[in-house]
């Protein structure tokens, strides 16, 4: 265990926002889902009891009668804000009197860093390099990823959940988000801040940085482990394991929304619910991708002379 | 006017005027200083005060309303709200942080830009100055960068809580594309300003994003059927991006004016659209009164449907 080092990557100047992230982000999950239990059991007790649900506020929070619905901005919201102004600035002095922002040797094209970092922010997607050709994983996948966000509300068609935590109204949307957020783009992004060194070289935390570690992987192709040497056979075979993938993947998303989402599915128009397939459908090829890299060594699924998958 | 006839006739000369004058005088001024110090006592009643702040500032419903409606930096508020919508922990207040931040980063950055030049001989250099010598240049600094790292997060925790509230739901979708695109430009904000130091760190982390380029489809040269199309490392999308085929000077004074320049003004017009939304969408989603599932499909009738 080399506490050293794994100190050198916790107290990188860089680094610091996302060792901050991780509690930030524990506690606000804590919070939300505090509310949303609280709402459920109000949605429980309010669907048992139809008269209750007639006359009750529908908050988790005290409300009685004669009491005023609305408050003044001035100055219920604005201390707040003033609040909030406040300690965000005190934070701010506090980490600029107490850590300094790095400060590299000047820019040298022909001193290579090793390794060398995108900012943390982008560390998903440098992570996800390793599993895709660079037009996916740069290109293609951030596109995708802020197209899929914004259609969000436009595929989403549960009413459910609108203005307040809840969980047991919005399974499927919260898991999913869960996935994509906290799974997939923070996860890499601590993979790719406490793990990655040397050559984009897989580090246990607190494992010494060893910049002339040689690992020796032979990656294969999918074709080759079928077999397939023609160029032509290998654009084919990729082609039906994709086509086939979005296919099959298709159906079971399919059959798993007319089971589990009913009513949801019975909203959704056929525009909505084939994005639906496709995003998920892509969302959840990442992991399958890094699985199959990690577990079997297979780089390439689909082969052809303009573009690898 | 006795004097005015006097002046006709020519009998009263020069020294009488003078002398009535004085007589006027001690008499005029203590009345017009009386009033002066009387008026000071209450200086809202000044014409000066009541050309600023328009109305009073007894502790009257009226007067909290007109506090937030007549100010204008206040009126982005609705002068009243939902009890609960001031609640923590529904808000958790980061769509406001963020915007506290932009602003913090605005004022450092102007004070920076007095600092530094964008060209490849002086960028470093000015921030070795702003390290050492510029008085209080290394906090400002500091604070440049880390307001920058807070506000990536305030902006990740911001659309988190937007989504576990279901805010971006029906009437606000359109408020929630605006803010997707607003994460995007602040992640962009951010990564142009890494390169502005022009050193290791901000140097390979540029050329590592902007590498990717390289491989847009179409538009890269190395991307799929971009050679087909002709593209080559000095006309292809990531050539636009640097301003040439490596991270030089022409990357430094690009990327230094999209960050001081571009994004900002694009990012501003954003959030005054996304302001305006979340205004005339209704105001802060909720916290709501709950829905039951078999009411889902029913129409909300306003308050009545939240069984009052």
């Amino acid at each position: 265990m080399d506490w050293r080092q794994l100190w050198e990557i916790c107290s990188a100047p860089d680094n610091v926002p996302i060792v901050g992230l991780i509690p930030l982000l524990i506690f606000y999950i804590y919070l939300a889902w505090k509310q949303a239990h609280a709402n459920d059991q109000l949605i429980a007790q309010l669907e048992t009891d139809p008269a209750m649900a007639k006359t009750h506020h529908r908050k988790t929070w005290p409300f009685k009668q004669g009491w005023q619905k609305e408050v003044h901005v001035w100055p219920f919201l604005l201390r707040i804000e003033f609040l909030a102004a406040i300690i965000v600035t005190i934070i701010l002095m506090v980490w600029s009197i107490t850590l300094n922002a790095p400060l590299e040797e000047p820019s040298n094209p022909n001193l290579t860093m090793n390794p060398a970092k995108a900012p943390w922010y982008f560390l998903g997607l440098q992570e996800m390099l390793v599993y895709f050709d660079p037009w996916i994983a740069g290109v293609v996948m951030p596109t995708l990823i802020i197209i899929g966000l914004m259609v969000i509300p436009y595929i989403d068609t549960n009413p459910l959940g609108s203005g307040y935590y809840t969980w047991k109204q919005r399974k499927f949307s919260i898991s999913t988000f869960l996935f994509g957020f906290i799974i997939m783009w923070v996860t890499m992004i601590m993979i790719g801040t406490f793990i990655r060194g040397p050559g984009w070289q897989w580090f246990w935390p607190g494992q010494t940085w060893d910049h002339n570690r040689l690992i020796y992987e032979v990656n294969r192709d999918l074709p080759d482990i079928f077999g397939i040497t023609s160029n032509l056979g290998k654009g084919i075979f990729g082609a039906i394991v994709v086509g086939g993938y979005y296919a099959i993947g298709g159906f079971v998303v399919y059959s798993l929304f007319r089971r589990y989402m009913a009513k949801d599915f019975k909203r959704m128009s056929l525009l909505q619910f084939s994005i639906t397939q496709f995003l998920l459908l892509t969302m959840v090829a990442l992991p399958i991708k890094m699985g199959i890299r990690l577990l079997w060594h297979i780089k390439y699924v689909w082969i052809t002379p303009w573009f690898n998958i | 006017m006795a004097e005015e006839n006097n002046d006709k006739n020519g009998k009263v000369g020069l020294i009488d005027r003078v002398k009535d004058d004085i007589q006027a005088m001690k008499v005029d001024i203590p009345t017009k200083a009386k009033e002066q110090i009387e008026g000071l006592k209450d200086p809202t009643k000044t014409q000066a005060y009541t050309s600023i702040f328009r109305h009073k500032h007894d502790d009257t419903p009226r007067n909290r309303a007109l506090g937030v409606l007549s100010n204008v930096f206040l009126h982005l508020h609705p002068a009243k709200i939902n009890r609960d919508a001031v609640r923590y922990s529904y808000t958790w207040g980061m769509g406001g942080i963020t915007f506290f931040l932009f602003i913090v980063l605005t004022y450092t950055g102007v004070l920076l830009m007095f600092y530094y030049h964008p060209t490849k001989v002086q960028a470093f250099r000015d921030v070795l100055y702003l390290e050492h010598d510029v008085p209080f240049g290394k906090i400002l600094r500091n604070m440049h960068r880390w307001a920058a790292h807070l506000m990536v997060i305030a902006v990740w925790l911001h659309m988190f809580r937007v989504f576990l509230t279901g805010s971006y739901k029906k009437p606000r979708e359109f408020n929630w594309n605006i803010g997707v695109l607003l994460l995007v430009f602040t992640l962009l904000l951010s990564f142009t300003g890494y390169l502005l130091p022009d050193d290791q760190l901000g140097f390979w982390a540029v050329t590592v994003g902007t590498n990717m380029a390289r491989a847009t489809p179409l538009l890269g040269h190395e991307g799929p059927f971009g050679h087909q199309l002709g593209m080559t490392p000095y006309n292809d999308v990531r050539f636009g991006l640097l301003g040439g085929s490596i991270v030089d000077a022409n990357a430094l004074l690009r990327s230094y004016i999209w960050h001081c320049i571009g994004i900002p003004i694009v990012a501003s017009v954003l959030m005054i659209v996304h302001f305006w939304r979340v205004r005339k969408d209704g105001g802060i989603s909720g916290p709501a009164p709950v829905m039951l599932p078999q009411e889902a499909d029913k129409p909300r009738r306003g308050p009545k449907a939240a069984g009052e």
